[in-house]
């Protein structure tokens, strides 16, 4: 390769390589406001500011979810298989929310440690299989959010 | 594989999610036809800005040598 | 020197003219069939999802449309990058010839995306690392449209948008990774090059189809935008003042 052509491409790799340490670099100092949510471990370690908006996110344990008849109240449980919390909502829940399956709630954490949500996203995984095929699955494994299924309720 | 409607009205409203799903389709296909047809109008259009500078240019050159 | 040829005739605006006049109508075909194919198939006859029902035929249009929004972004920055170290003008011609193309496709993952999110997650748009970098990349694709327009010497035009195509290669692994990197209210990709898909052959096989024909798509474009730059570049030169007096006699 001729010089003058070598330089300029050590010229262009020297800026891909830096602005990608820069920004490597950014994202790493601000890992935390990168992720969308809380983990369960952090919210019941008391590791998140209180009654500030957050988002928080975990597996629905199973079992955990009631939800009162005449206020619409809804009430339960977001794990990570150690670990859980209690979330308040009052509202209409996205279609695919369903026990043991991830959420992510936007709301805040009060001092009696329950999670006050205004908002519930049910978090799908990237699985796409037909009903039928599902059924059969179920018997092997129980057809959860891949990253629920790792999850132990116990108990 | 078979057609996974019970009727054409099922197809149009696949349990409640056609809005979304039709709506997706739509702008979708919109968009792929419009970066087909944007390059060639673009193309036309160029072609007869270049004939009429030539022409232009036609009519600079007779206008010089009538001089 | 003759295995260089090849690439000196692709430097070559004339050359790259004339040689893909006959690939637009076989790519335009194809590309045609394919994504009609594809489309019928995944919206009537692939089974519908056990958990999301109809609404994940979306995936048949989101998916694609990203892939071609991520390597799209790679043919360009590499088109500059080329430009950049052999002169050569025909690269830059292709790079400016993708910017367009990327964004749309970036801007229709994104729309298709965030419908798709309201009947599943339970919202349109949420701010999390999957979303907003691809948002970034839809930004890049415009500020590098706007660095075209903005200069007066197209020297000066086509050095700073292959500078800033090069930067913005970071977001690329960026966005691919994102949502093993951090927590995202996007999922996982179905498709990876390291493992199975995690999608059902039943609904892989349509998916494929529209990549491809997505794929297609995207050469035809990039060809159709290139030629029409090429002509307007070249303006000034003999082949294409000849060019224009042949059209001349067309009716």
């Amino acid at each position: 390769m001729h010089p003058v052509r070598r330089q300029r491409l050590f010229f262009i790799l020297f800026i891909v390589f830096f602005s990608s340490v820069a920004v490597g670099l950014m994202a790493f100092a601000l890992r935390d406001n990168i992720n969308l949510f809380y983990p369960p471990s952090m919210i019941v370690a008391g590791e998140v500011p209180l009654d500030r908006r957050i988002r928080a996110g975990g597996c629905v344990r199973p079992g955990s979810v009631s939800r009162d008849r005449e206020t619409l109240e809804t009430t339960f449980l977001l794990t990570d298989g150690i670990v859980d919390f209690r979330v308040h909502y009052t509202g209409i829940l996205p279609d695919l929310f369903a026990e043991g399956e991830a959420a992510v709630v936007n709301g805040e954490l009060r001092a009696d440690g329950g999670f006050y949500a205004t908002q519930v996203l049910a978090k799908h995984d990237e699985k796409y299989m037909p009903p039928e095929v599902a059924e059969t699955m179920a018997a092997v494994s129980d057809g959860h959010d891949e990253s629920c299924e790792v999850v132990q309720y116990g108990s | 594989m078979s057609f996974q409607f019970d009727s054409l009205q099922d197809f149009i409203q696949m349990s409640g999610h056609g809005p979304f799903v039709w709506a997706c389709y739509g702008i979708t296909f919109a968009v792929l036809v419009y970066l087909v047809f944007s390059p060639l109008v673009r193309r036309r259009r160029l072609i007869r800005q270049h004939q009429a500078w030539l022409k232009q240019m036609d009519r600079v050159r007779e206008v010089a040598r009538q001089a | 020197m003759s295995n260089w040829q090849w690439f000196h005739r692709l430097g070559s605006p004339r050359w790259f003219y004339y040689k893909t006049e006959g690939w637009v109508p076989w790519l335009a075909a194809v590309s045609g069939i394919l994504l009609v194919l594809g489309t019928v198939w995944g919206l009537a006859f692939a089974p519908p999802d056990y958990q999301q029902g109809n609404s994940y035929r979306i995936i048949y249009l989101h998916v694609p449309a990203a892939f071609l929004a991520l390597i799209g972004y790679y043919v360009m920055a590499v088109a500059g990058a080329v430009g950049m170290i052999w002169r050569m003008k025909m690269a830059f011609v292709v790079m400016k010839s993708a910017a367009p193309i990327g964004a749309a496709l970036t801007f229709l993952s994104l729309v298709t995306g965030a419908i798709w999110g309201k009947p599943t997650w339970g919202t349109w748009w949420e701010w999390d690392a999957r979303i907003t970098s691809m948002l970034i990349l839809l930004f890049l694709y415009l500020g590098i449209m706007a660095l075209q327009a903005a200069f007066q010497s197209r020297d000066a035009a086509d050095k700073a948008s292959a500078l800033l195509a090069l930067i913005g290669t970071v977001n690329i692994p960026i966005i691919y990774k994102s949502v093993d990197w951090w927590h995202t209210l996007h999922q996982p990709a179905t498709l990876k090059l390291t493992s199975a898909p995690t999608i059902h052959s039943s609904m892989l096989y349509p998916l494929l189809t529209m990549i491809l024909a997505f794929y297609i798509f995207y050469a035809l474009v990039l060809i159709l935008y290139t030629r029409a730059e090429i002509l307007r570049r070249e303006g000034r030169t003999q082949w294409v003042i000849d060019l224009v007096k042949e059209e001349a006699k067309k009716p």
